[in-house]
Formats: C-alpha cells, sequence, structure tokens
C-alpha cells in the first residue's frame, strides 16, 4: 500500500452509484449488489435503530476473492465500506455510511473444519455464534463467549466487538477465545493474523484486531479455541435485602476462591419486570438478586454448590433456591435472560447502557443513578455483570413523547461518566460505535485518541473502514468535551 | 518506591532531541531474547511497586519494573496468583519484561497468558507522552486493545509504566500424575485428556515420560486421578516449578534452544535432538543446530511459528518472518507509537 502517493481520482472522477453497482455486478451476483432502495432498507441501522442512514449500495460477496476486490475498488475511489455481520450491533458501529458500501458477510455462513482433538474450530465469519457450539456438542465440546443475541449474532462480528457474555467471568471474552483471524486489509490485502498456536511472535495484532469494531479491515475467517462442556452446571438464586449486601456477597465468593461461571445482579426494578414478563419465581419483595451458576465435574460443584450457599446465608441472604436440574436452571435463568423484553412489556421504548465500574463502587453507582433517575424524570432499572463489573442499566422512555429520547440520552451520557469517574469505563461489550464516541473524550485524554487515531492509520491510511465510529477526531473531542452532558438530538453523520 | 515516570519521560524526550536510540531494560533477565542491538540503557527497573490490589475484584495494578516475586508474595497472603505462572530468570525478573516478551508457563492453556490478563497499561510512547490505555476493570472495549498488543512487542511501541491485570485464586490442591509414553503417543494422549472437562492444568512431555498436573477443588481432583487410573508422582511441583523457570537439565548448556508454538495435535518436526513438549503439545522446545528458515517451513507444516528463543546466532532474524503486508502494518504501527525509532530498534525484527 503506497500512502504517500496522491489519490487516484479525486471526487469529480469517482463513479456514480449507478456505475459503482456495474464494476461490483462484474464480479460479485448481479441479484447480491443491492440498489434499489427497499432492499437497502433493513440495512439503515443495526440493534440501535435510533441511528438510520441508507447506505449507497449493499454487497453480498460470496468469496474471499471477491471481497478482496471489492476492497480493492472501494479503495481505489476511496469510498467508504462498512463490515455487517448479522446486525445485532448494539452501539451503531453497523450504521452504513450514506456515501459509501454495506459489506455484508452474510453469505460467509460455513463452518469450514472442526478438529475436535486440538478443540478448535475453523469458520467462516458470518457462522452464528450459537451454531458453533450446536455443532461442537457432538464432540463434548462448546464455544465459550455467549452473548444474549449469540442466536443471531455472527463470529466475524463477534471479533469486531471483542463480545462477552454472562460466562466471560471464567471463561474469557472473544479476545481470548480466538487463535486466528483471517483478514482482508483495506487495500485488498489476504492476511492471517495468529496462527493454530497459542501464540505468536512480535506485537499482538490479534488484541489489536479483535475489538476494533470494523475500523481495521475486513474479518473472513476466525479460527475459535473450543472447550469441554462442564459435566454438570448448577445455579444458586439468592434475594438480598440490599444492594450492598448482594455485591458484599460476590466479594465472598471470590474470596472463597471460587470463580462462578456466571455472577448476575439484578436491581429490584429489574426483578419486578422480569417476574411479571416470565414467572420464573424470582424473589419480588428483593432488593437485590445474585443468580450464581457454577460449573466444573460433579465433585466440584457439588463442593462449590454448598460453600456458596452457605456463604449466601452468611451474607444475609432472604432467600436462596439452588437448580436440582438443567431445566430449573433453565429457569432461573430465564428471567435474566429476558431482561430486555421484560423492559419492552413496562415501558414503551428503553435505552440500554454499558458501562463497566470496580465492583466495589457498585452500592454508591446505584445509588447515584437514582438520584438522576429523579433528576431526569425516567425511571432506570438495572442488571449487572457482577463477576465482571460490567453494568447494564436499561433506561425507560417513551419516543414518541415529545424530548424523551434526548433526555434518555442525556441521562445515559452522565452515568458512563460517573462510571469513568469511579474507575470504569464506557463500554465493557457493546463497542463505540457511533453511539458513544461523545463520551470517548470523558475516558481518554487528547493524546491518547491521538495515538488511537494513528493506529487506525497504520491499517487504514485514507479513513475508509467504518468512518466515523469507534474513535473521535481530535476535533470533535474538544466539541464533545464542551457540550457532554448537556441533552443532545441525536445526530447522524452523513457523507 | 517512588514514581519515576517523569523521569523516564525526560530520559526519553533527552535522547529524542539527541538522536539517541533507547534499550528498555527491567531487571535485564531475558537480555538473552530477541536480537542484539547497541543502544543506550533506560532502566526501568527503578520504577516498582504495588500501586493497587483489589483481591475482592481479582484485580492487580503495579509499576511495569515491579519484580514477579514481590507480585506473588504479595498475591500469596491473599491465596491468589498470577495465573499465567510467568517463568523466573533469576530472581528479579519483573512484570514489565514478561509481558513484552508474552512469557506464560506450564498453565497457560488453561489458565490463561499473561496477554489474556493484562487489563490495562500505562505507556510512554516516543513522543514521551504518557497514555493510558484499558483500565482495571475486566471488561473494556473502548478504543484498540493497545494494553495486549505489547504482549511480544519486546518494548518496540513504547514503555509500559504500569499494567492492570486479573489474578486468579489458588488452586485448592494440586496433584502430579506421570507414567512412560512414547512421544507420538503422548501428543495424541494429551489433547485427549484436555479435551475432557476435567480440572487439567499441565501437560508435559519429555524424554518419554508423560506429565499432567491436576489442579482445583479436593473431590474433583481426586476423583479425576482415579478415573485416569495413572499413578501419582511423589514431588510433582518441584517439576513444573523447574519446567516454568527453565530449569531442567533439558533447559541446560549452550545448544541453541528453539520454541516451537503450533498446532497441538501436530506431528513433531523430524529433526535430530531432544524435544521437550508442554502445553499439551502446542508449545515444543527443540535444542540443535538449525537454520530459521528450515525451522520456520517446519513450524509452518505445523500450523504455527517458531522462533529462535537462546543463543545461536542474535544477528540474525529470531523470530518467525512477517507475512509482507503484515510487516507493512507493523512497520506503520511502529511509526505511530515510536516515530523516531527510539525504542529498541532491531530488538524484534531487523526491520522494526
Amino acid at each position: 500500500m503506497n500512502t504517500d502517493s496522491k489519490p487516484l481520482n479525486t471526487a469529480a472522477s469517482k463513479p456514480g452509484k449507478t456505475e459503482l453497482a456495474e464494476m461490483f455486478r462484474k464480479f460479485i451476483d448481479p441479484q447480491f449488489v443491492i440498489t434499489d432502495e427497499e432492499t437497502l432498507k433493513p440495512y439503515e441501522c443495526d440493534g440501535l435503530s435510533v441511528y438510520c442512514v441508507m447506505p449507497l449500495l449493499v454487497l453480498l460477496p460470496e468469496t474471499v476473492e471477491q471481497v478482496q476486490q471489492v476492497m480493492r475498488l472501494c479503495h481505489q475511489y476511496r469510498i467508504p465500506v462498512v463490515a455487517r455481520g448479522a446486525g445485532t450491533g448494539l452501539s451503531a458501529g453497523a450504521m452504513p455510511d450514506a456515501g459509501g458500501v454495506v459489506l455484508s458477510l452474510a453469505k460467509f455462513n460455513r463452518i469450514l473444519h472442526i478438529d475436535p482433538l486440538a478443540r478448535s474450530a475453523r469458520l467462516q465469519s458470518g457462522v452464528r455464534n450459537l451454531a458453533i457450539s450446536e455443532a461442537a456438542a457432538d464432540y463434548g465440546l462448546y464455544y465459550g463467549p455467549d452473548p444474549s443475541s449469540q442466536i443471531a449474532c455472527t463470529i466475524g462480528g463477534n471479533v469486531g466487538e471483542n463480545s462477552g457474555g454472562v460466562h466471560c467471568l471464567k471463561y474469557g471474552l472473544t479476545t481470548h477465545n480466538i487463535l486466528s483471524v483471517e483478514m482482508v486489509t483495506v487495500d485488498g490485502e489476504r492476511v492471517v493474523i495468529g496462527s493454530d498456536g497459542l501464540d505468536s511472535c512480535s506485537m499482538d495484532l490479534l488484541a489489536l484486531i479483535t475489538g476494533s469494531e470494523g475500523l481495521l479491515g475486513i474479518i473472513t475467517e476466525v479460527q475459535v479455541k473450543l472447550l469441554p462442556t462442564p459435566e454438570i452446571a448448577r445455579v444458586i438464586m439468592a434475594g438480598f435485602g440490599t444492594v450492598d449486601e448482594a455485591g458484599a456477597a460476590v466479594g465472598g465468593i471470590i474470596a472463597q476462591g471460587i470463580i462462578p461461571a456466571g455472577l448476575e445482579m439484578m436491581d429490584s426494578h429489574a426483578i419486578i419486570a422480569v417476574e411479571a414478563f416470565t414467572g420464573a419465581g424470582y424473589p419480588v419483595e428483593a432488593a437485590a438478586l445474585l443468580l450464581c451458576e457454577v460449573d466444573g465435574t460433579k465433585e466440584e460443584v457439588q463442593e462449590h454448590i454448598e460453600k456458596a450457599e452457605a456463604l449466601f446465608r452468611d451474607f444475609g441472604a432472604t432467600s436462596i433456591r439452588t437448580s436440582k436440574d438443567d431445566a430449573e436452571r433453565a429457569l432461573l435463568w430465564k428471567g435474566r435472560k429476558n431482561a430486555f423484553p421484560a423492559m419492552g412489556r413496562i415501558s414503551p421504548d428503553y435505552y440500554c447502557m454499558d458501562g463497566t465500574i470496580p465492583r466495589a463502587h457498585l452500592g454508591q453507582v446505584l445509588n447515584e443513578m437514582q438520584d438522576m433517575s429523579k433528576r431526569f424524570g425516567l425511571r432506570v432499572a438495572n442488571v449487572f455483570h457482577a463477576g465482571d463489573g460490567n453494568l447494564h442499566p436499561l433506561i425507560l422512555f417513551d419516543a414518541n413523547k415529545e424530548g424523551e429520547l434526548e433526555r434518555a440520552e442525556a441521562f445515559g451520557s452522565d452515568i458512563l461518566e460517573l462510571c469513568v469517574k469511579v474507575g470504569g469505563c464506557i463500554t465493557g461489550e457493546h463497542g463505540v460505535g457511533v453511539e458513544k464516541i461523545r463520551q470517548m473524550p470523558m475516558q481518554f485524554t487528547d493524546p491518547e485518541i491521538e495515538q488511537l487515531n494513528a493506529v487506525k492509520s497504520a491499517f487504514d491510511p485514507q479513513g475508509t473502514l467504518n468512518p466515523g465510529k469507534g474513535v473521535p477526531t481530535l476535533r470533535n473531542c474538544q466539541e464533545y468535551r464542551a457540550i457532554n452532558a448537556k441533552p443532545q438530538a441525536p445526530e447522524v453523520q452523513h457523507a | 518506591m517512588p514514581d519515576i515516570t517523569k523521569h523516564l519521560q525526560q530520559q526519553i524526550n533527552e535522547a529524542r532531541n539527541q538522536g539517541h536510540k533507547l534499550a528498555i531494560v527491567g531487571a535485564g533477565s531475558k537480555q538473552f531474547m530477541g536480537r542484539k542491538i547497541n543502544a543506550e540503557q533506560l532502566d526501568v527497573g527503578g520504577h516498582s511497586g504495588i500501586v493497587d490490589y483489589q483481591p475482592l475484584e481479582l484485580v492487580l495494578t503495579v509499576r511495569a519494573g515491579t519484580p514477579l516475586s514481590e507480585i506473588e508474595t504479595a498475591l500469596a497472603e491473599k491465596n491468589q496468583m498470577l495465573s499465567f505462572e510467568p517463568p523466573y530468570f533469576g530472581d528479579r525478573s519483573t512484570i514489565g519484561g514478561t509481558l513484552a516478551c508474552n512469557q506464560s508457563g506450564p498453565g497457560r492453556p488453561w489458565w490463561s497468558s499473561v496477554r489474556d490478563q493484562v487489563l490495562g497499561v500505562n505507556l510512554i510512547n516516543g513522543k514521551g507522552e504518557k497514555l493510558r490505555f484499558g483500565g482495571q476493570v475486566m471488561k473494556n472495549v473502548a478504543g484498540y486493545d493497545v494494553s495486549r498488543t505489547q504482549a511480544g512487542a519486546m518494548g518496540t511501541l513504547g514503555v509500559m509504566t504500569e499494567i492492570s491485570l486479573k489474578v486468579l485464586p489458588r488452586p485448592a490442591i494440586t496433584m502430579t500424575l506421570s507414567r512412560k509414553m512414547e512421544h507420538s503417543e503422548a501428543i495424541r494422549f494429551m489433547n485427549a485428556r484436555a479435551a475432557e472437562p476435567k480440572p487439567l492444568s499441565g501437560a508435559c512431555w519429555l524424554d518419554g515420560t508423560l506429565y499432567l498436573r491436576l489442579s482445583g477443588a479436593h473431590s474433583a481432583v481426586e476423583a479425576t486421578a482415579k478415573h485416569w487410573d495413572i499413578p501419582v508422582m511423589a514431588d510433582g511441583d518441584t517439576f513444573w516449578q523447574q519446567l516454568r523457570n527453565q530449569q531442567l537439565e533439558f533447559f541446560a548448556g549452550e545448544q541453541p534452544l528453539w520454541r516451537f508454538s503450533i498446532n497441538s495435535t501436530a506431528a513433531t518436526p523430524p529433526l535430530k535432538g531432544p524435544w521437550l513438549l508442554d502445553w499439551a503439545g502446542s508449545q515444543r522446545w527443540y535444542r540443535g543446530d538449525s537454520e530459521m528458515a528450515t525451522m520456520e517451513a517446519l513450524a509452518e507444516k505445523a500450523g504455527g511459528q517458531v522462533s529462535l528463543y537462546r543463543g545461536g546466532d542474535r544477528t540474525g532474524e529470531v523470530m518467525h518472518h512477517q507475512q509482507p503486508a503484515l510487516q507493512a502494518i507493523q512497520k506503520r504501527l511502529k511509526h505511530s507509537f515510536d516515530p523516531d525509532a527510539l525504542f529498541n530498534p532491531g530488538r524484534l525484527y531487523s526491520w522494526l
């Protein structure tokens, strides 16, 4: 890639939509070069539908060679490229660029190879997360990270976002569970980062790519690690009279040397909403609820369940229920897994935040959030990956009411600022995308932002990969700092 | 120990103004790794001490020059550990060097690597700016993962000053099982055991003998040992300790030491000379004279990479070569962090 040369084409010679579509149709099945409004429409947003932009074109290539050709053409004409998996992202990371193409990896849906002895699987990047574990189940293996969208979301998207899930305290995030990726660079080179081995020579580019939100390259293939399916898993549901007691109980479990497979907390607003929705038997009178899953060998689980039950009692649990079989375990998890849709029942809209905090500050953060709730006049419910400090406040609002969306966003921004203030971060697993780009200057200084932009330029000198996402420009940072915390209407960037 | 970040920034700025190059040195215990370079020493060993330790959050923040021994002593008091079992090359090996060289011990496939456990770093770049990436929390996807990118970079992207890590509880008990086994059978056997949901935490083969380590709850370890029916080895901990710190007889002497990081199930390359298999076959050590190009071809056939870990010619390349497109990206990355190429020039590759 020659970064010093003058651009090959100026805006004047940039092909128009029709001309461009014809170029792509020379090597992509014409029906998969989408140009008409009606078929383009579903691509205008991802899972965060308040941010919508219609793309110029949507492409669904079927081979890596086609992806390479797309990238070469787009590089030549400086056309923005936004990669897209299943479009389940929650930060508008896959929101199109009005002057660019959406590169859908939907056709890259083949599981290429499962190696049960080496405990790994090679997948095209559009393979669904859950499909990996389903295919590996025959060998007594599964894929660790299980984001809540796992039925639909793709492994390529998981790499882009460094997705986690409810089991990442013990089994890690995407970055801990992949061995290699095949990537097409912005100028169409096909590279493999990582190998079948557990590490590679030199700086860890695999770590850099993971969580890069489509800003550094197009992922076409992923090799993941598979884990042996635990012999048994059981979950304890414990209700507590205060959030602080529940938080202390989490610390108590860790202090015992037990790393639960999952450790989730919900506040009373969430408990009540979820119980009304699922009827899973959650203690609606509790101020906080813990779900603590322990997995391993039969002997180990027995030992740890007994310890954990006793410990929760010591920490003042007002109710304890432990699953006796997988059906009951599924029932106890059902509430947590349906927490988001449950909010949909008690409120026309909800806005899900994703900050992370050191757990010691949980009580303080929840209390301050209740104060904010009063100030903004909006309800908030909390579900919390307690083991790893990832907080999902769900702000309830009605988009049809004048100004409520803007207030919800301002409320969310204040929550993220609070997370950073207590030593946490603005996003644990949903990514920055467009949604949190205004909060980046809360977490990073100007030299840090500049360094992140320089990293981007090392991969994408012309800045055509997923532009306007992930990392703000320095100029925008100053602007965001000046206006942060003031209610702002969502602003969509058009090319 | 005082915070000497400002002093380090000063030294970096001076070197930059005077056109000097800097070799970053902690305890200097890993000088044998990488390529030989000529540069002025930048001593970060004085930047030492535990900044914060929250056992209930499993999070530790230390200055990069902190000796591993100091960290592990503090963790042991809370019955916790550095799960990646970093090797000690002498008493003073530091956490910064461990991360820069991406060094992890026998438990790595099950308990994560140093790279995996990194949560954040503070870094001084080649412009003398103090930057912070990641943080003290386990989930953090704001910005690129610059912290973990440092693993294996051997200081070429900047001077790490502070590192936050995830730590883990120590297992309740550990038990070592051992029996005679032929080389290729051991590869199959170790992988098959690793595919079972049992508390395996080490799998090594050396000199016709297989070693398996079990760690975890009493009941689980004991039941697994019984189930697998392999003899228990007395004083197994000493074996793993010596493996971890490369003190076994296998590692002694001047013969070049090659490290293969490959597919755990691959057949071992046909080379005359002793092999040690660790990480259930994923990390394999070889002693003997050879050429880099020959070894690279063998490593690639086995699905991975090779490095000349210790000894041999350290003026040529010692790390597996990079694809041209990735080499170009890494050169630009290096330039983005260190525009004047101050830090460890040529340590990792002649071209970096």
